[in-house]
């Protein structure tokens, strides 16, 4: 992992990819032309931030591209680890994940498998502590003190503090070599807007990543959305591509 | 007799007031929201992001982008609005929710509760179990009094690994409501039909009864 903070400084896009259109406005059209180019430059023992809560928006076409290029023993930032056969559990089957911090796994067998045989690493990390490490990460704040986890294992080991009579653990915040996103829409310049729920951690991993990955449904030219409904400004964004999605759903529950 | 889940949905629910913004976790807690009494209005948090969530949509509905925390699918209900799970966590973290329900295995007399693993078998993750114990002033947690072979789950100290230190106080069992307060159990209401016999011999923590003790009704 990545510190916050000097490293920044050198913050330079690998690559932003063939610029569709070759007009004049090249330096902010985020749009690359292929999967490959979205994920060029990712090699081994890296680590990678996804968005994503269960299968809800998550970057499903760049998971399955990271499973193509087969890179291993990555480090995963993620709040789930996928199922069996979809999402992040397509890394897990071809052992190319070596560590995964997340809040909640275990919804595939394959995860259990390697956990219990000692191939695979997690660090269990709760839910707002995680997405906060990112969002801190992404705003090169190096660390922060929250109470969550105060008095139980997670605190084991960690520095705490007390503040106006609460006590407080020390949690560093992470950044990731990359981060790769599921938006709804988004604009040549990487301008994202995300739907519904499918939102959860995407804007926060795409402030953490050195080079930020986004793929849409749909790309549209600049000026088409509106500047104030941006849920991700694409000064974080570094290569966008359109995907289409299988949307896989869980847990299909409906009333009669 | 013991309540029903149904039942102890219900009980639940009477703690809740007009314009509570509320968090429901897994379980039992889930059915509190069946139970909202009429007239007044609450918004229900999901944590992965949704401020105001509805009933499961119709097959029409279906929308793999709209879900629960529970990764269910669901629907927003008028006036909801959906955000990223930072926003989600400031609010819990920051005290913003008005009420919390949540389930344990465990909870103590200093109101600690366990409710996340168990060892030797296999953990899933605490989700936001911690944030939400260590955000909120607000939480009943809803459990069984006592485990299959009549072991209490309301203890003088928590066994297994804890969710959160100091931050329970009040407690909806099977046969019981109760409060914590400095250092014991108290005995506020039991289910209809069981004695406060019952209910002290399956309490491990140290108990405080008052004299009287009114049955729930339902």
């Amino acid at each position: 992992m990545r510190p916050a903070g000097p490293n920044w400084a050198m913050r330079v896009p690998i690559f932003r990819g063939q610029q569709a259109t070759g007009s004049s406005m090249a330096g902010f059209d985020k749009r690359v032309g292929s999967y490959e180019q979205a994920l060029e430059g990712l090699t081994d023992g890296m680590t990678v931030l996804a968005g994503g809560f269960g299968l809800c928006g998550i970057p499903e076409n760049l998971i399955a591209q990271i499973r193509r290029m087969g890179v291993t023993g990555l480090t995963v930032v993620s709040n789930n680890c996928g199922v069996d056969g979809f999402g992040l559990g397509v890394l897990l089957e071809q052992r190319q994940i070596k560590k995964m911090i997340a809040s909640y796994v275990g919804e595939n067998a394959e995860f259990e498998r390697q956990l219990l045989s000692g191939e695979l690493e997690v660090v269990l990390t709760p839910q707002g502590t995680l997405a906060e490490k990112m969002r801190a990460g992404g705003a090169g704040i190096p660390a922060f003190y929250t109470a969550t986890g105060y008095g139980t294992q997670i605190g084991e080991g960690k520095e705490s503090r007390s503040f106006g009579g609460r006590h407080y653990i020390l949690e560093e915040s992470i950044t990731g070599d990359f981060a790769i996103v599921k938006g709804w829409k988004a604009d040549w310049y990487g301008n994202v807007i995300y739907r519904h729920t499918a939102q959860n951690f995407n804007p926060a991993v795409a402030t953490a990543g050195r080079i930020t990955v986004v793929e849409v449904e749909e790309i549209v030219p600049p000026g088409t959305l509106d500047p104030a409904q941006i849920h991700t400004p694409g000064i974080y964004v570094d290569r966008l591509i359109q995907g289409s999605f299988e949307k896989r759903i869980e847990k299909r529950t409906v009333r009669s | 007799m013991a309540l029903t889940r149904e039942q102890m949905a219900q009980r639940v629910a009477r703690e809740l007031r007009d314009g509570y913004y509320v968090n429901l976790g897994i379980g039992i807690p889930t059915l509190v929201a069946n139970y909202i009494p009429d007239g007044i209005e609450v918004m229900l948090q999901s944590e992965n992001g949704l401020l105001g969530m509805g009933p499961f949509p119709t097959e029409s509905e279906i929308d793999a982008d709209l879900i629960n925390a529970g990764k269910q699918t669901v629907t927003a209900r008028k006036g909801a609005s959906i955000f990223s799970s930072v926003e989600s966590f400031a609010m819990i973290r920051g005290g913003h929710v008005d009420l919390t329900v949540l389930g344990a295995f465990e909870v103590d007399v200093h109101g600690n509760i366990a409710s996340w693993m168990v060892p030797g078998k296999l953990v899933k993750g605490m989700g936001g179990a911690m944030d939400l114990v260590a955000g909120a002033d607000n939480i009943i947690v809803t459990m069984t009094h006592a485990g299959k072979a009549g072991d209490s789950k309301l203890l003088p100290e928590c066994s297994l690994p804890l969710t959160g230190a100091g931050c329970i106080k009040r407690v909806l069992t099977d046969l019981a409501y109760l409060e914590i307060e400095n250092g014991a159990f108290i005995l506020k209401e039991r289910a209809p039909g069981v004695s406060v016999d019952e209910i002290v011999s399956k309490t491990a923590g140290k108990l405080i009864v008052p004299d009287e003790v009114p049955e729930m009704r339902f």
